[in-house]
């Protein structure tokens, strides 16, 4: 089965309007779903320039589906959602 | 552990300061600033958090006051963000108190108080009436009820109670703040008393409406950027864990955003360390029990406002601010100095001192590099001017302070840290006590942290505190020994 991976954006806009605090899914994510999902910090994917979108961030990927206003919760959901998939 | 404020207000007030300073750096500064609340909830959008479109931008406009520096309570609400934006460019100096409170958010609460719900049992054993010290309790028709006019709020009946069925009720700011100095008025509003503050921004980071504002400075110092000056940033240690990047990088990002230089904190912090070292070894040897650190802006407030008699025990050594600013003007008296800061209660020290012109605090900081697109791990890296001491950088963490006085002292000298971390209602406490006593059987040299964690967990921190620690001590562990630095 092909991993899930999960890229939480750390550029300096998604950091300071949040990201910083997703910097727990580095321990959260292995320890639940071993090695099912790869979870990394990434520097700026680039989603924030466009227009007035900084108000979204933070920005974290996972697979192809993007998803603002990031927070843990939102991010293990959507893990899941893609594990029940499979 | 120290606590990150409540994740959706600092969203909101962190997107606010950045429309603010695009609004700035714009052509046309007052009219965009009276547009934020709209741009921000556009005709048709959802309305996410109160109930309706009308109140969210009455809202978003008293937080733009709180941006511009202005007070909201003072604020009339018929006066235009544009012309508030541009009574912001007017003025000359900073407002004098650090915070300002929302009233348009602030209401939501009840008043504290202690609440039986209906778990109760009106059991036999009754210990909630027994306990009362006051006789306010009363079983009566099979359920306990509170006499209000006899309550003091203690709480000892919901401590008794076996079914955990009384609540005590709180305000989260009130509850918050240790030194009582924010409470709500006859209207419901919290009201701040700034005889009492100690400007310690325990009230912002608790509520949950994010309804207290801290008045930021960002416009006379972006004004102070146009009109030509030098400015010089002088970065808190603290800072060195709140970025994604190098500290010599994060260096070149604020020479990018127009500052003339930058320099760190530290460099203070290892003077503050020499002069403290050896004000304890002569107290020490004068006789006296204890000494505390004098470095916390917020624990310098409650002595003064709450525990005078703690002056005498109070170390006369200048904080790590004070020297580096010291050190600044005189060698560039033209400078303009603006202090980097984790916390609101740095901005009171900065107005007593007349070398400190501004305060910018980290989340503003971070705000700035969004609105001017600034990608912090891109830049180049540029050297500090000095390299300060481990123990200086280290000035951040709860305990550094401590520990760094205590490396400069000789054996047989050594002091016995007493750690304070966090200032909360016991804590103050105790410290009243140690001064009533003269002494502290627990260490002779105490050390105070208004935040719990240190500075790197102050109420303007960006990062959590698990990572940033990570980061600051990766930082003090490639810099050199204070005894390498500091010299005799």
């Amino acid at each position: 089965m092909e991993k899930i991976s999960v890229k939480v954006c750390l550029g300096t806009t998604c950091f300071v309007m949040g990201s910083a605090n997703l910097q727990e899914l580095m321990e959260i994510v292995p320890a639940k779903y071993g090695d099912k999902v790869d979870v990394c910090g990434v520097p700026c994917l680039g989603l924030c320039s466009v227009d007035w979108e900084f108000s979204k961030a933070p920005y974290v990927k996972v697979d192809d589906e993007i998803i603002k206003d990031a927070t843990t919760e939102k991010v293990l959901s959507a893990i899941d959602a893609k594990l029940e998939k499979k | 552990m120290a606590m990150n404020t409540p994740k959706q207000t600092s969203h909101l007030k962190r997107e606010i300061l950045v429309r603010l300073i695009k609004a700035y750096l714009s052509d046309n500064f007052e009219e965009n600033t009276r547009k934020i609340p709209y741009d921000m909830r556009p005709k048709g959008s959802e309305v996410p958090f109160r109930c309706c479109i009308h109140k969210e931008r009455a809202i978003l406009r008293d937080r733009v006051i709180a941006g511009l520096g202005l007070s909201i309570e003072d604020a009339d609400d018929s006066e235009l963000l544009s012309d508030l934006a541009k009574k912001s460019l007017e003025r000359t100096e900073p407002e004098e108190n650090p915070l300002t409170v929302l009233h348009t958010a602030c209401q939501g609460c009840v008043p504290s108080r202690i609440y039986v719900t209906d778990l109760c049992q009106g059991c036999v054993a009754r210990p909630c009436e027994s306990t009362c010290k006051f006789g306010a309790i009363k079983v009566e028709n099979g359920k306990s009820v509170i006499d209000p006019s006899k309550c003091k709020n203690c709480g000892m009946c919901a401590q008794v109670c076996p079914y955990q069925a009384i609540a005590k009720i709180i305000v989260p700011c009130e509850n918050a703040c240790p030194v009582g100095a924010i409470a709500k008025d006859e209207d419901g509003h919290a009201r701040i008393d700034f005889d009492k503050c100690i400007s310690c921004g325990k009230c912002v980071s608790s509520c949950p409406f994010g309804a207290v504002h801290k008045k930021s400075q960002i416009i006379d110092i972006l004004k102070s950027i146009k009109e030509g000056k030098k400015l010089v940033a002088m970065l808190a240690p603290a800072i060195m864990g709140q970025l994604p990047c190098t500290p010599k990088q994060l260096k070149q990002a604020i020479l990018s955003i127009g500052f003339s230089d930058v320099v760190e904190v530290a460099e203070g912090a290892d003077i503050t360390t020499r002069n403290e070292a050896a004000e304890f070894a002569e107290r020490m040897e004068k006789g006296d029990k204890f000494m505390t650190t004098s470095c916390c802006a917020g624990y310098n407030e409650l002595v003064e406002k709450h525990i005078p008699e703690l002056k005498p025990f109070r170390s006369e050594t200048k904080t790590p601010a004070y020297y580096t600013a010291e050190m600044v003007k005189k060698e560039t008296p033209e400078a303009v100095t603006v202090f980097f800061s984790p916390c609101v209660a740095k901005r009171r020290e900065a107005m007593q001192n007349p070398n400190i012109d501004y305060v910018l605090n980290f989340e503003e900081l971070g705000a700035w590099f969004i609105a001017m697109n600034v990608q912090v791990s891109e830049c180049d890296e540029t050297a500090y001017r000095k390299e300060s001491s481990a123990q200086a950088r280290n000035f951040a963490v709860t305990g550094g302070v401590a520990g760094a006085v205590n490396t400069l002292l000789e054996e047989g000298q050594k002091a016995q840290p007493y750690i304070v971390d966090g200032l909360n209602k016991q804590s103050i406490r105790d410290l009243k006590k140690f001064a009533k006593n003269g002494s502290c059987e627990l260490g002779n040299l105490i050390e105070v942290m208004a935040c719990p964690g240190g500075c790197l967990g102050g109420s303007s921190s960006i990062n959590s505190y698990k990572p940033a620690l990570k980061q600051l001590t990766a930082y003090v562990n490639e810099s050199p020994e204070i005894k390498e630095v500091v010299k005799k």
